[in-house]
């Protein structure tokens, strides 16, 4: 083709924005890619780094914790160690996607490639994103979530609020329903409901604590019921729905926090998916535009310098290593599969006999919606992907003196190794499993949180600092049980009021 | 549909609040690292951010998660070389070989590094000396500007408008862009005078003529009266005000009785006179003079860290400085200020010997002169001396110090006046 590309020189101009932006939106419709709408926005490296403090959220409450990442993030960035990613993009409607004002023309199209229709499309349209957050609402739910914290914030003042927030930040992780649809966000909704709510909220944990004979507070041995009638996963709202002595504005803060940590709960179960679709797609996206004369040589070549930087992998004795790129294995996984489809080898058609000579483009969009990184690579991760990584598995146990090799990449291993490399990103084996087991609702009211370990892995030693958090909320003594893989239970720690 | 948005003038400081808070809420350990970076930072280098790190372990978020060496882990890494399924390898060191696990435990990184800006340190100085806010604002504020008048420019706001040189530029471009048509015109009427001499109004000729004559008057009037590029403005542009020079002599005891902690305080003691000083003159020199029984003109390290021995002669100091003014800081160029710290120990006779030198040589040529007395047991034998001096002289200021706190009553006199 002969058309003239859309720029020489490097520097970007909002009207060069949109040009690019036209024949990117044009090349993606092309490949089918269903986004939300697009709302790009500059900015400068400052604000990069404000956006970095508040995880790509545009508002979000105040916290010292955010001030923290910020003052660290910017003392590295001043003294050089560290460059700022170029790109942020969070799942909402419409998809905000940052374009840093220092970038050159070509960053700034590969943003757009790689934020606006790649990570947008993998959020509108993978099923963990779909099914457990709303885009839509997103941002009128910060807007909520900062507005009634600044309140309380007025009313009782900055440090209790801070305290809550402390304690709810410390079991960020153990607020999310795994397996449970959470309700849709709805700003309007969150307002009216939440006065009825706190009202509500506070008779039912009145209802709950009133057999409780008032000066008893021995420990009972004996119990005709059990509480929670079954283990409770999501510790937050456990406690939201149970702490007996939360005010409710209280209750409304571990709220706020659990809903905002189910928010990003996908993105970290889909990592490798996630930057491997959007590598896939800045890579095929741009490559067309080069195909079709839209951009020039010069473009290209700083574009694949960048590209290749993103997507390097050191290997395990380097100084860089620090664990396995979700780029790199991201963006490898999508192009394997493009291969497979398009140019199966006798390998392929053994191991992928569903895929083989398939559509690329359908089943490359299949896997992006249905899978989650655990069973993407369980599902898609080819023998020739991990000879080209070299992949191998070692087995760490403490009660050997060595650790050993269990695979490596060669015909007897790629399933094991597929199968290890699976079990890396399942988030359910790499954190560890605790519930809330037992509320003592006839004794001294204490919580028990069960541990139940795994592999024999221990809990770090931070646990104490947890427990006080834990206590803050619950208000009485918690215990946690470590039960070993057999049932028995091995350790107690506990934390008294 | 796309939107684009620029935010780049949208303030930066969004995260302005969560750093307040975080420096809040870490104030002690901050505290701690910039008293220890007061005692790394030159006098004269007060007036900047500061790089500040605080132990990792108090600004850590606990969370549950697994940690220690215990039960076994499986985990694939990549570039395999040499080996073979089934092989046994010694353990590295430092829990490497775990990838993931062992890097985002973020081992290795004990302290938490981050700047703080001059405002947030100096602060941080400010609050152990317990300056009355007044006196805090003057030292943080930047140098103040005065708006001067330089000439014109073709670009301004409107009130800035210079009226004269506007419609002077105006007429000017008027008379410049009319002489064409002028000159047009004056031939044509001439033309038609000549022509209506031999034909009447009717002739085509004199029509054609004529009506030539109307569009060059049109032409004419179309000549704006004034453009946008007759204007000019008032330019104002800001200049420093005016300030002179200063200069600043430290004069410490460095005999054997003047411990590590005695001279933090007085370092203090220099650094805000300093900063004081910094704010009223542009140019500062500081010349250190360190005495025991003879004094001696030496550099910053020196002053601070040297450490002698024996007894203490004061004079020889005060002759020191007395000559170093009469040689190099002639007092019509210079604003001389002193600062003195000491145990207040002195050799038995030599006090009266001091008194009598400041009286007579140096107290006429001083805007300033701050004796702080550093100790804890009762006044010395030159606090006596000093008494004496205080009572003659308006311009000097003595304090005992046992603490920081104590350290601002000395300047009180000297920023009262400023404040008049």
């Amino acid at each position: 083709m002969n058309n003239k590309p859309l720029s020489e020189a490097s520097e970007w101009t909002f009207e060069l924005i949109e040009r690019y932006h036209q024949e990117i939106a044009r090349v993606a419709g092309n490949f089918g890619l269903d986004t939300y709408p697009i709302q790009l926005e500059i900015i400068t490296a400052e604000q990069m780094i404000d956006a970095y403090a508040s995880v790509g959220m545009p508002i979000g409450y105040s916290h010292w914790s955010f001030g923290k990442e910020f003052v660290s993030n910017e003392a590295r960035y001043k003294k050089g160690q560290m460059g700022l990613a170029y790109e942020i993009v969070i799942n909402s409607n419409p998809c905000i996607a940052y374009l840093m004002e220092e970038n050159s023309m070509m960053m700034q199209a590969l943003v757009i490639a790689h934020a606006a229709y790649g990570h947008n499309s993998f959020f509108k349209n993978n099923y963990l994103f779909t099914t457990w957050t709303s885009a839509d609402s997103i941002i009128d739910y910060l807007l909520f979530a900062k507005n009634y914290i600044a309140q309380c914030e007025e009313r009782y003042g900055e440090e209790q609020v801070e305290a809550i927030l402390d304690s709810c930040h410390a079991l960020r992780n153990f607020g999310v329903d795994r397996y449970k649809r959470p309700p849709r966000l709805s700003l309007q909704e969150e307002k009216d409901r939440q006065k009825d709510r706190e009202e509500y909220l506070q008779s039912q944990v009145n209802e709950l604590w009133r057999t409780v004979p008032a000066k008893k507070v021995m420990r009972s041995d004996k119990k005709d019921w059990r509480f929670p009638q079954e283990p409770q996963e999501n510790i937050l709202y456990f406690i939201e729905k149970n702490a007996p002595f939360l005010e409710p504005w209280q209750r409304e803060i571990v709220r706020i926090v659990r809903k905002l940590a189910q928010y990003f709960y996908p993105q970290r179960q889909t990592q490798v998916m996630n930057e491997g679709w959007a590598t896939f797609w800045h890579y095929t996206l741009l490559n067309q535009l080069y195909a079709e004369g839209l951009v020039t040589d010069g473009f290209m070549i700083e574009f694949l310098q960048s590209h290749t930087n993103v997507t390097y992998q050191p290997s395990f004795e380097s100084n860089y290593y620090s664990g396995i790129n979700p780029y790199a294995l991201g963006f490898a996984m999508m192009s394997d599969i493009r291969r497979i489809c398009e140019d199966p080898t006798d390998e392929d058609r053994h191991w992928f006999p569903d895929i083989a000579g398939s559509d690329w483009n359908k089943t490359l969009h299949f896997a992006m919606q249905n899978f989650k990184d655990e069973s993407f690579i369980g599902q898609y991760l080819s023998p020739k992907v991990i000879r080209d990584f070299k992949l191998f598995s070692i087995l760490d146990d403490d009660e050997e003196k060595e650790i050993a090799v269990t695979s490596i990449h060669n015909e007897s291993g790629y399933q094991y190794i597929r199968q290890v490399l699976s079990e890396q990103y399942n988030l359910g084996s790499n954190e560890p499993n605790i519930q809330v087991y037992d509320v003592d609702s006839k004794g001294d009211r204490a919580l028990t949180l069960r541990h139940t370990q795994y592999h024999r892995m221990q809990l770090d030693r931070s646990l104490d600092e947890v427990l006080k958090h834990v206590v803050r909320l619950w208000g009485f003594d918690v215990r946690l049980e470590t039960v070993n893989e057999a049932g028995a239970v091995t350790q107690v720690f506990e934390c008294k009021h | 549909m796309i939107q684009i948005v620029d935010r780049r003038l949208n303030g930066k400081n969004k995260s302005a609040v969560n750093r307040r808070k975080f420096i809040h809420r870490f104030r002690s350990q901050i505290k701690k690292a910039v008293a220890d970076a007061i005692n790394e930072r030159g006098v004269k280098d007060l007036d900047k951010g500061e790089k500040v790190s605080i132990p990792a372990r108090d600004t850590a978020e606990p969370f549950f998660h697994h940690g220690g060496q215990e039960g076994y882990r499986e985990r694939v890494h990549p570039g395999n070389k040499e080996f073979q399924q089934g092989d046994r390898i010694a353990r590295p060191e430092g829990g490497k070989g775990r990838g993931n696990d062992a890097s985002n435990t973020g081992e290795g990184q004990d302290e938490f590094v981050f700047e703080l800006t001059r405002e947030e340190f100096l602060n941080f100085f400010f609050e152990d000396l317990e300056l009355p806010n007044l006196v805090k604002t003057r030292l943080a504020t930047l140098t103040e500007t005065k708006k001067v008048r330089a000439g014109h420019t073709s670009a301004g706001i409107p009130s800035n408008i210079n009226v004269i040189r506007s419609l002077r530029n105006a007429l000017g471009r008027r008379i410049a862009l009319r002489a064409p048509y002028n000159e047009s015109l004056m031939e044509a009427e001439k033309q038609l005078e000549d022509l209506l001499q031999n034909h009447d109004d009717t002739d085509p000729a004199v029509i054609r003529l004529r009506k030539e004559i109307e569009q060059l008057k049109e032409k004419m009037a179309g000549i704006p009266f004034i453009d946008t590029f007759d204007l000019r403005y008032d330019n104002r542009i800001d200049r420093p005000k005016p300030t002179t020079q200063a200069v600043m002599f430290c004069i410490m005891d460095v005999s054997g009785s003047m411990g590590p902690e005695e001279k933090d305080i007085a370092k203090r003691f220099f650094m805000l006179l300093y900063l004081f000083l910094t704010k009223t003159y542009e140019k500062i020199q500081v010349v250190f003079i360190s005495h025991h029984t003879e004094a001696q003109e030496v550099d910053e390290d020196t002053f601070f860290y040297s450490r002698e021995t024996g007894g203490t002669v004061v004079s020889s100091a005060l002759n020191l400085l007395s000559s170093i003014i009469e040689e190099r800081f002639p007092i019509s160029e210079w604003n001389i200020y002193a600062a003195q710290a000491s145990d207040g120990d002195n050799w038995d006779d030599d006090s009266i010997v001091c008194t009598k030198i400041l009286n007579e040589k140096i107290m006429p040529h001083m805007q300033y002169y701050a004796y702080i007395e550093i100790t804890e047991d009762r006044h010395q034998n030159l606090w006596h001396e000093y008494l004496t001096i205080k009572e003659h002289w308006d311009n000097f200021a003595m304090q005992r110090i046992e603490a920081l706190t104590d350290i601002y009553p000395v300047f009180r006199k000297l920023f009262e006046k400023k404040n008049v």
